[in-house]
């Protein structure tokens, strides 16, 4: 699906006529020396959100200060020994990366462009790590103080783009980057703070792998739609995908006495919603977001009147599956905040991660992922070079369809061990955004799922902490994001070529 | 490779694309398949590259009879394919583009772009290409995309390569650049299919030529054949390959463009500071190569481009900032370049499409209601007047051949007084009949007195029509002559040289016969070092 | 297009329009006439297929010579429309036969008593019937045409909101988002109708109004960030849906729209002022929102097919590079249908506050946004063909909490069988295929529809 403008394809950008035709009534007339375009949307979204951040963080800030507790090790000695390790991997990580940054620059080539990422993770791990080896277990922070710190960036971080647009100069990616950062920390202390308790604190720890763990379905959901329409199928029924996988991870686990097989039978499920998808609008041609709608309300209807027929009926027999246990990686899952999350997951946790690694490394260095892309960009060019373009479709929104069934079969192995009635609760369309937000690829999908996992999470941590904003408000909060994520970031990222055109030959 | 195709037919429905095609191509010639648009020539070449299956008849190589099934069939069996629209894909780089559907990989289906590199530059030295295989394709020239087709059928060791209205993209030096790569791989025994319906470059290259009419092989012609007997052959009946025009009786000039600057998203000025006037009753030509600004500068003065400075004024009135509604209210009339996607919508009835710009004004609407007797009336004699062939006023336009699904957009956009008439690539893909007919139309309006802007990439249109020429290169303004003004000479100002340093270097040409290709090719050179 | 510097995705000779019948070949999977309607909606191949199959976009008569009139009913869309109720019926009844507890105890002696299995499945429907039409069982009159009116009930909110999505799927925009445009029309009019209090007569009116406004609001965002930023409207309504339902629940916790002494998050009940007339007395539910549903096909109908504001939404949504051409303003016709889409759908949450509900709580909305996409769908984005879907599915809920209550089926499975209509209906050879009906190839070779083949030796026969 286009997250631009419903750009004709065929027509590039460079044509002039490629993006954004339907703001083409906001006509500028610039001066005939002007060499760059820049827009203001960067300079005054980033001046309305650091005024918000200056009303809550600093204005509206609390006396009180925020806690966030670090560690909550079950065996203090193996998570310091584990700490030590992760200090000496992550301080090579750093030197090693930084060094490559630096000599990149020196010799003036471009930076790769996972380096400066990757250099940054390398030293949050190393905080963290510093922070298990010297065994801090809380940090405590004044709301105010660090309130108004972070409003004031936010207001100098607005203020430099402002300047930059004013130069005719693009804000370069970093203050974005800065300011996303800031906002965030300011905003965590913020809520914090808000607690009901005199000194309220939350387990920073339990916020990441409650994240994580939330985020699971959306990334299986996400990488179903990157499948998907990285061969230009529109998949709108990644909902019904999970849906359909939970309810058949429950029903065949429980009939079986097998987790395992539950687990595949899940995939199976999935991959089902996705052969109807497949044949109504490959071979039928109907258009592939009508399809993927009417499918959610189809297997939402049928898992809801099976559950109210048979499931309720016999549970004991039908809808009890037991559970997947999580399995902990010696040693690692001591890590501090790491270890939880890389190391103390369920096998669906796991799979996960594979799954991530395989399809990003599947879809950008195989000869399978070239021909992939080809045919979601270009079809006809796929063609007259000998590749079944409908093959390759049908093939990939099938394994899709199997992803996003994994994916759902961790609600009711993993999260909840038994299904109920529309459990999955619309992270379908979540996973969509998510996969947009991530702009179409693996990582980014990744990334952007544990971003509303992440936001997820944290509105039920405020809830049971008391904060100053309705739940209500936090709720939102996943969803408000996307559009605002939609409207401003993403505009700019470019959908496959052909994503949601069925293929005639010819 | 002999390749000989024997008794093809291909219907489709009840049309019959092909009926019962013969032809022959022998290793190491250049068959030329002439024909005009529409006559089946595409539908041929893609029976023969398993695109579509043929109704009836056989494909033989050196004797043998073959079936492809699919393109990677015919790949495999030594035939290579250049489409008229590349089937590059612009996201990727040149080496993915190569290696798709033919890649080297490492172990666990890991691609080995390296081995696809080299291949790339080994042809790229032995062809003179210079092509970079980590170039994006959507940064290339069309020029040079053209050459990674060439590439992507050889590195599949194709001993038969079609090109399929090959230079049809391409400026005349450009043109001369193919013709000699051609030459080229003729001496390293390739077959060359060459389709065209453009009878100078046929004549220059071809050992044999095969014209085809309606779906029908109506003869083999022989190079040496006149323009004129190979135009009739083609067309089936004598066709003047001029244009009957009274001179231009030039009246005073209502059209100005001042300094005109559009710049894209990227911030390139696609338009640089272009300057011209149009007069009552004058046609003025802009030729140049595809993507050189004509484009931007037609939707400049239709209003849909979102970042224009400088000044559009007619009958003194500034359009430059107005709304396309405004600008069509104020009298011009627009042919855009590609009827399909920007003059009509395919699921529209004929009667709407006629009315498309003019809905909501009278006779046609009264407030916001629409009269629909009037709209149908008003199609009806559309339709007779400008020769429409259709069943029905109400029959979507889409199922119209596009000479018809022209003759609309000319018959709506031609229906009201106009103060300035502009169209772009007016007969693209139209059978002569209908350029024909396009022609006279636009003769007519300028004789009713009406600026006539012609934007087009057919030199030979261009000279037919205009009255003047501007010739366009890399959004500037090259120069503006006289319709008399040489081939050559044209064609070295599409390459951007000036038209002083052009004209000395078409006589120069004419003299001594040095190419003008390389003169063109130092012009653009120094047309990039200052870009 | 064919001479831009980058290749794009198109068909080969998608522009060598010439030679039309080249971009008309089908996939060898599917038939001739779906692909060849395919590559007309999508201008070949460059844009994804509109909501409505472009075949049925196009007036009858563009058919006429097509074949008898008996050949086009028995081909045509009324007989897939048909045939598809049928299958999905079908298969509906035998989901509900298979998890049938006392239909598997019938199966076992199936051969015993063959039919009790049928009067299993049967039962249900015959209780669907009677709970949506006409209940022979009622003791009077009022009783037996109880139902009707309820179907009638039911359908208004479905109506109105099917409307709004099928506006704008006809302006090529796919409007998931009426339910969150409902949650908006209903606060908005439910508040006009509790907080103030207005004369009789007006009073209604401001709460209508009121609602259109809510719903246009809600509507209008979308088109406005589509126009301006170009933000998909799918992800965009989905997300709003949320926004819209967090943001109702959150208002009925607060004193201005929480009921007095209620610690329920409900609002006061409307003043009867506000409220739309019974129009068959109290012991029927239907109100006059029912006409104000058909008052609104109407209005839709012709602001589609005789207004000059309906032509550019038509144009906008087939092909909008020509409307833009053409001189239609996109963005503002993107807004414009938005926001009129918004307000039938706020309609429909008037319907619910001030007509069916009378007051206003979390659920205002159920699921009828999204069950107003299948009536959409299934009235081909056609004013009047929304009209008869959203009573045929208004109906089906009616009718399904009967047959809950009488035989304990669960409702979900009206849900199954809408879902399964719509897809085979926007699948026409596929319900083709089940039932052995192909007719479109005859039609090819025995009558001279006009077609793209024929145009193209038109074409021919012109030089």
């Amino acid at each position: 699906m286009s997250a631009t403008t419903q750009s004709p394809a065929g027509k590039q950008p460079g044509t002039g006529k490629g993006t954004g035709h339907a703001s083409s009534d906001g006509r500028t007339v610039t001066p005939a020396n002007a060499t760059e375009l820049v827009s203001w949307k960067t300079g005054i979204g980033l001046g309305l959100l650091a005024v918000l951040g200056t009303v809550l963080f600093g204005f509206l800030a609390n006396t009180k200060s925020a806690g966030f507790r670090i560690a909550e090790a079950r065996d203090p000695n193996a998570s310091s020994a584990a700490a030590w390790v992760t200090l000496a991997v992550a301080l090579a990580a750093v030197t090693y990366l930084g060094y490559r940054w630096i000599s990149q620059r020196r010799k003036g080539r471009a930076v790769d462009r996972w380096i400066p990422a990757a250099t940054i993770a390398a030293a949050v791990v190393l905080g963290l790590a510093a922070l298990g080896v010297a065994g801090v277990e809380k940090i405590t922070v004044p709301s105010m103080a660090l309130g108004w710190i972070a409003a004031i960036v936010l207001l100098a971080a607005a203020g430099y783009s402002c300047f930059l647009t004013l130069q005719g100069r693009r804000t370069p990616g970093w203050v974005g980057g800065l300011f996303a950062v800031v906002f965030l920390v300011g905003f965590m202390i913020w809520i914090v703070a808000g607690g009901r308790d005199p000194e309220p604190s939350i387990s920073l720890g339990g916020l990441m792998a409650g994240a994580v763990t939330l985020a699971v379905p959306l990334v299986f959901g996400s990488l179903s739609g990157v499948l998907c329409e990285r061969a230009g199928v529109v998949n709108i029924a990644i909902e019904g995908q999970l849906l359909l996988g939970a309810f058949s991870a429950a029903v065949v686990a429980t009939v079986s006495g097998n987790v395992y097989v539950g687990l595949i039978s899940a995939a199976v499920a999935g991959a089902l919603v996705s052969l109807v998808l497949a044949l109504v609008s490959i071979k039928y041609l109907v258009n592939q977001i009508i399809v993927g709608v009417v499918l959610n309300v189809l297997i939402s209807g049928l898992t809801s009147f099976l559950f109210s027929t048979l499931l309720t009926e016999n549970p004991e027999q039908l809808n009890k599956p037991g559970r997947l246990q999580a399995i902990d990686i010696p040693f690692l899952a001591d890590i501090p905040i790491i270890g939880p999350i890389l190391f103390r997951q369920s096998l669906v946790g796991y799979l996960m991660y594979v799954a991530v690694i395989v399809i990003y490394v599947g879809l950008f260095h195989t000869k399978w992922g070239l021909r992939v892309r080809a045919v979601g960009e270009h079809p006809q060019a796929a063609d007259t070079v000998g590749i079944n373009v409908n093959r390759t479709r049908f093939v990939n929104v099938l394994m899709g369809g199997a992803i996003a069934g994994i994916g759902g079969s961790f609600f009711t192995l993993v999260s909840v061990d038994a299904f109920s009635k529309d459990m999955s609760g619309g992270r379908g369309y979540i996973a969509l955004a998510a996969m947009i937000f991530g702009r179409w690829n693996p990582i980014g999908a990744f990334l952007a799922s544990l971003l509303f996992g992440f936001a997820d999470n944290l509105q039920s941590t405020i809830t049971i902490i008391g904060s100053p904003v309705p739940s209500q408000f936090m709720a939102m909060l996943p969803y408000a994001l996307t559009v605002i994520a939609v409207a401003g970031l993403v505009g700019r990222s470019r959908p496959p070529a052909a994503d949601g055109i069925p293929y005639v030959k010819g | 490779m002999k390749l000989e195709l024997k008794g093809i037919t291909k219907r489709f429905g009840s049309l019959v694309a092909n009926d019962h095609i013969d032809l022959v191509v022998e290793p190491g010639q250049v068959h030329c398949l002439l024909g005009e648009n529409g006559a089946g020539k595409s539908t041929l070449m893609n029976v023969l590259y398993g695109l579509y299956d043929p109704t009836e008849g056989e494909i033989l190589v050196d004797g043998k009879p073959v079936v492809f099934k699919d393109p990677g069939e015919a790949m495999a069996a030594g035939i290579g394919m250049v489409h008229q629209h590349f089937m590059l894909i612009p996201v990727f780089s040149v080496a993915e583009n190569v290696a798709l559907g033919n890649e080297t990989t490492k172990a666990a289906g890991l691609l080995n772009l390296g081995a696809t590199r080299e291949k790339i530059r080994r042809i790229s030295d032995q062809y003179g290409f210079d092509v970079d295989p980590d170039a994006m394709v959507e940064d290339l020239p069309v020029g040079v995309q053209q050459r990674v087709e060439i590439i992507k059928a050889l590195v599949r060791d194709a001993e038969v390569l079609i090109l399929d209205e090959p230079t049809a993209v391409l400026t005349p030096q450009e043109t001369d650049e193919l013709l000699e790569i051609i030459r080229q791989l003729k001496r390293d025994g390739k077959s060359i299919v060459f389709i065209s319906h453009k009878l100078r470059e046929v004549k220059a290259i071809s050992d044999t030529i095969t014209v085809i009419r309606r779906g029908k092989v109506v003869g083999q012609a022989d190079p040496t054949a006149s323009p004129t007997e190979l135009a009739s052959a083609m067309v089936g009946r004598t066709v003047s390959l001029s244009l009957d025009k009274a001179p231009a009786r030039a009246g005073e000039v209502t059209f100005k463009v001042r300094n005109l600057t559009v710049t894209d998203h990227n911030g390139q000025h696609v338009v640089d500071d272009l300057s011209f006037d149009i007069a009552k009753g004058e046609v003025l030509a802009i030729a140049g190569v595809q993507g050189n600004g004509q484009t931007e500068l037609t939707e400049a003065i239709l209003g849909v481009q979102p970042h224009v400075a400088g000044s559009i004024t007619l009958d003194g009135k500034e359009l430059l900032g107005k709304s396309v509604k405004h600008v069509l209210g104020a009298g011009v009339g627009f042919v855009p370049e590609d009827r399909t996607l920007d003059g009509l919508v395919g699921t529209f009835t004929i009667s709407e499409n006629m009315i498309l710009d003019l809905y909501d004004k009278a006779p046609f609407a009264r407030g916001v209601g629409m009269k629909s007797g009037v709209i149908a009336e008003n199609a009806a004699r559309k339709v007779e007047e400008f020769d429409v062939r259709t069943p029905s006023v109400s029959a979507a336009v889409g199922t119209l051949s596009g000479g018809n699904q022209q003759k609309v957009v000319l018959a709506r956009e031609l229906s009201r007084p106009l103060r300035l008439f502009i169209a772009s690539q007016p007969t693209r893909g139209l059978d002569v009949g209908s350029i024909e007919f396009v022609h006279k139309r636009v003769i007519a309006e300028r004789d009713h007195g009406t600026p006539v802007m012609i934007v087009s990439t057919e030199l030979d249109e261009v000279m037919q029509l205009a009255d003047r020429i501007a010739v366009l290169y890399r959004g500037r303004l090259v120069g503006i002559v006289p319709a008399t003004t040489s081939r050559d000479m044209l064609g070295l100002m599409m390459a951007g040289v000036p038209a002083a340093e052009a004209e000395a270097g078409a006589s120069a040409h004419a003299d001594s016969g040095t190419t003008a290709a390389a003169v063109a090719e130092t012009a653009g050179h120094e047309g990039e070092t200052h870009v | 297009m064919s001479e831009k510097t980058t290749p794009g995705p198109q068909a080969p000779g998608s522009n060598d329009a010439a030679e039309p019948a080249e971009m008309q070949v089908p996939g060898g999977v599917t038939s001739e006439a779906v692909a060849s309607d395919v590559v007309l909606d999508t201008a070949g191949g460059q844009m994804p297929p509109s909501a409505v199959p472009a075949a049925t976009q196009r007036r009858s008569r563009d058919r006429d010579g097509g074949g008898s009139v008996l050949h086009e009913i028995f081909t045509g869309n009324v007989m897939v429309s048909v045939l598809s109720v049928l299958l999905a019926i079908v298969l509906g009844g035998i989901l509900m036969a298979v998890t049938n507890p006392k239909v598997a105890t019938a199966a076992g002696y199936f051969f015993a008593q063959p039919g009790d299995l049928l009067t299993e499945v049967i039962r249900p429907y015959t209780a669907l019937v009677q709970g949506s039409i006409f209940n022979w069982a009622g003791t009077d009159l009022g009783a037996q045409l109880y139902p009707i009116t309820e179907t009638l009930t039911v359908s208004t909110p479905l109506i109105c909101a099917g409307l709004g999505v099928a506006l704008a799927f006809r302006a090529g925009l796919f409007n998931i988002g009426a339910q969150g445009q409902i949650i908006f029309g209903a606060l908005f009019g439910a508040y006009a109708g509790f907080a103030w209090h207005l004369p009789l007569g007006l009073h209604l009116l401001v709460v209508i109004l009121a609602g259109l406004v809510g719903g246009a609001v809600w509507g209008g965002v979308v088109g406005l960030l589509k126009a301006r930023t170009g933000a998909h409207e799918v992800i965009v309504t989905i997300m709003l849906n949320y926004i819209a339902n967090f943001l109702l629940l959150f208002l009925l916790t607060t004193p201005a729209f929480q009921r007095k002494g209620s610690t329920n998050p409900i609002s006061p009940f409307l003043d009867s002022t506000a409220l739309f007339p019974e129009l068959l007395g109290p012991q029927f539910r239907l109100h006059a929102g029912f006409l104000a549903a058909i008052l609104a096909t109407v209005v839709v109908w012709w602001l589609l097919n005789r207004s000059t504001i309906g032509f550019e939404f038509r144009a906008v949504g087939a092909n909008p590079n020509a409307a833009r051409t053409a001189g239609i303003n996109v963005a503002r016709s993107t807004i414009l249908v938005m926001a009129i889409a918004g307000a039938l759908a706020g309609l429909a949450g008037v319907a619910q506050v001030s007509g069916t509900e009378k007051y206003l709580s979390g659920g205002v909305a159920a699921t009828i946004g999204f069950d107003a996409i299948t009536v959409a769908l299934l009235g081909r984005s056609t004013p009047w063909g929304t009209f008869f879907a959203g009573l045929l599915f208004g109906a089906f809920r009616a009718g399904g909490v009967a047959m809950q209550a009488q035989t304990q089926t669960p409702i979900d499975i009206v849900l199954v069988i809408q879902s399964l209509i719509v897809l085979f209906i926007a699948a026409p050879p596929l319900v083709r295929a089940i039932f052995g009906l192909n007719p479109r190839k005859k039609k090819t070779t025995t009558s001279g529809t006009p077609g793209p083949r024929t145009g193209g030796v038109k074409s021919g026969a012109a030089v």
